[in-house]
């Protein structure tokens, strides 16, 4: 098998604070092949965005990688200096964010904010850059890019200055770009031209793509591949198809089950009771049980294993039967 | 644009325009200046003729056209006090009072601007808490406590630096400069740190609170997620987006350099218009208030419109006559 263009093992990030250590990822492992979308889900502080910045080393602190290996391209990554981590950061990962409205400088026009991302990573000349810069734009679906190459952030509407934010990710040629819930701001009628922009991109370069977010549409749409993240750990992973149509993760189940689709017709959507966990106050054992209707003592005492089927796997003492959900 | 420029003008117009009334008016309602001029010896002849020379037997209306007549022209009257040309006597002290107000605005925007960028970026350093710490001394003291301070330990202590005047001076076109020889150089140097101190602090402070939240932005981090060098996104990035509000403040705050170099000035006897305007209290000189009043007014009101212009220069959400496409 070829190495996986993004690999992580074992990843803790904790967060010292005055009551104690909050451990926002706790031992996530998952690779990312070149060409390949991984979608990682999971509600509200689920520690998604959290695994997110530790990989490309953009961790708030006092926040840091506690245990675990990251590796990109088979070399290892989380214990580089600052310097070569920032060489890293744009030229082998690119960042997509949230927000397109405020993650592009107001005050610096945009061709300009894409021309000092290659001059900080590419051996080459101002002209050059900006040549490239009008040709990025234009791979993104920007009209008339030779003109808008010198317009502000505040000239183009939302979808557009994500278009440029993407841009921006990929113009240093990453292997891997991390999207931050990229359309989770955008007007829906936008979300899917952006999502199949970003699939398109990335299918043509083979760019390996940790698409965060917690919207099962684009899941279905976008991944190749699903990451099911509960409370700082990693649930269930597994080929889209399966996490979607056939979870073992009661979990999983419950959150799709909570996903409203055209084809269930209008049943009242299903819920999943109680809230997730604070971080400070997780409970013993698996950290669903609370939640979990197929919940037993074992459950509330002991951590939950790892159990593997087929090309997916979960953690969990009693996982649903391939054939009890279908 | 044009438009709005015409509209700040004609605002700047007007203004002055309502500062030449109260500095009229004084003319007529403080004390008498016939008193003065004359003193203990006068008969009733004396006084109806210096009344006639001086214009003060004319018609209320008259007087104001005439005075705003001169005004513009630069023509203020005579000096009660010195019998000399009160335009004359501004354009001798006119430089001793620009150049420090020149050098204290300097070393309030470099110093401030500079340690204020190096406190949010080492935020919880020893050195910025240090700095911070003893910013305090420069926003609460006050100015001729300052003054004296410098005085007690430089030049009573110390003896390095002069306590009082200007030293040498060298006249080049009727501008006298203490720039050109070293006793005027040392001379300059306790006035405008003086001067300039309380500035500092405060744009230092005001620099580091609004550097503080712009760091706190999406782009930054977005900046930061493109591999950008620290400088890179601490200056061309983060400063830029600190500098609408400094401006404002800066602006403001030169003007009140020089209307409160009164005090530094006499404090150490600096022959600036400063020290005039003191001098011209004591004798109710009141052309030479009336004109002192229109020059500061005129400074403020130039010193406002110049922010105003930048402001288009470093945002350019605020040139609204560029259409935005989508």
């Amino acid at each position: 098998m070829t190495t996986p263009i993004l690999s992580i093992r074992d990843l803790t990030v904790d967060i010292p604070t005055r009551h104690g250590i909050l451990r926002p990822v706790s031992g996530v492992s998952y690779d990312i092949a070149a060409g390949e979308i991984l979608g990682v889900v999971g509600e509200s502080g689920a520690g998604k965005s959290m695994a997110g910045n530790a990989v490309i080393g953009l961790l708030n602190p006092p926040a840091h990688i506690s245990a675990g290996e990251i590796h990109l391209n088979g070399k290892r990554i989380d214990h580089l200096q600052r310097d070569q981590m920032r060489r890293l950061r744009g030229k082998e990962i690119g960042m997509v964010f949230q927000d397109p409205l405020t993650s592009l400088n107001p005050l610096l026009k945009i061709g300009d904010q894409l021309t000092e991302t290659m001059l900080a990573h590419l051996d080459i000349t101002a002209q050059e850059a900006r040549k490239r810069a009008i040709a990025a734009l234009e791979e993104v679906g920007i009209p008339g890019a030779a003109e808008r190459v010198d317009s502000y952030p505040h000239e183009f509407s939302g979808g557009m200055r994500q278009r440029v934010v993407i841009a921006l990710a990929l113009c240093a040629e990453p292997s891997l770009v991390i999207a931050d819930e990229p359309t989770t701001a955008l007007d829906v009628s936008v979300q899917a031209q952006i999502i199949a922009l970003l699939k398109k991109l990335c299918r043509e370069r083979g760019t390996a793509v940790m698409l965060i977010t917690h919207d099962m549409g684009v899941i279905a749409e976008a991944a190749d591949r699903v990451a099911v993240m509960y409370a700082g750990k990693l649930v269930e992973l597994g080929p889209v198809r399966d996490v979607l149509t056939t979870p073992l993760h009661p979990y999983t189940d419950g959150l799709m089950g909570s996903t409203p689709l055209a084809s269930r017709g209008k049943d009242r959507l299903h819920q999943i009771p109680g809230a997730m966990p604070r971080l400070d106050a997780l409970p013993q054992g698996c950290a669903f049980h609370p939640r979990c209707p197929k919940a037993q003592d074992q459950c509330r005492h002991d951590p939950a294993p790892r159990i593997e089927d087929g090309a997916g796997r979960a953690a969990c003492f009693f996982p649903l039967a391939r054939e009890e959900v279908a | 644009m044009l438009a709005y420029i015409i509209q700040r003008v004609a605002q700047s117009a007007l203004v002055l325009l309502v500062v030449g009334l109260v500095a009229f008016s004084m003319f007529r309602f403080v004390g008498d200046p016939i008193d003065n001029m004359l003193g203990q010896e006068r008969t009733q002849a004396d006084i109806e003729r210096l009344r006639v020379v001086l214009g003060l037997d004319q018609p209320f209306v008259v007087q104001y056209y005439k005075f705003l007549n001169g005004a513009v022209q630069g023509n203020f009257g005579v000096s009660y006090r010195q019998g000399r040309p009160v335009s004359d006597i501004l354009m001798e002290r006119a430089p001793a009072t620009l150049e420090l107000a020149a050098v204290s605005g300097f070393l309030a925007i470099s110093i401030g601007i500079g340690l204020g960028v190096f406190t949010a970026i080492r935020r919880n350093g020893f050195a910025a808490n240090a700095i911070m710490s003893v910013s305090l001394i420069g926003v609460s003291l006050p100015t001729f406590l300052i003054g004296i301070l410098l005085i007690y330990l430089f030049s009573v202590e110390l003896g390095w630096l002069p306590s009082f005047g200007r030293g040498e001076t060298v006249n080049i076109g009727g501008w006298s400069t203490g720039f050109l020889t070293e006793t005027g150089l040392k001379a300059l140097i306790l006035p405008s740190i003086t001067l300039g101190l309380y500035q500092m602090t405060l744009i230092m402070r005001l620099v580091r609170s609004e550097m503080l939240e712009v760091l706190r932005q999406d782009y930054i981090r977005f900046a930061r997620a493109r591999g950008l060098r620290e400088r890179a996104v601490n200056f061309r990035h983060a400063l830029k987006n600190t500098l609408v509000p400094v401006i404002t403040v800066t602006g403001l705050q030169l003007g009140s350099i020089i209307a409160f170099a009164i005090i530094t000035e006499t404090v150490f006897q600096w022959p600036g218009v400063g020290l005039l305007f003191i001098n011209a209290i004591q004798f109710v000189d009141i052309p030479v208030m009336a004109a002192y009043l229109m020059l500061i007014s005129v400074m403020f009101v130039g010193i406002n419109l110049i922010v105003d212009l930048l402001y288009f220069a470093i945002d350019p959400r605020l040139r609204v006559d560029r259409t935005g496409g989508h």
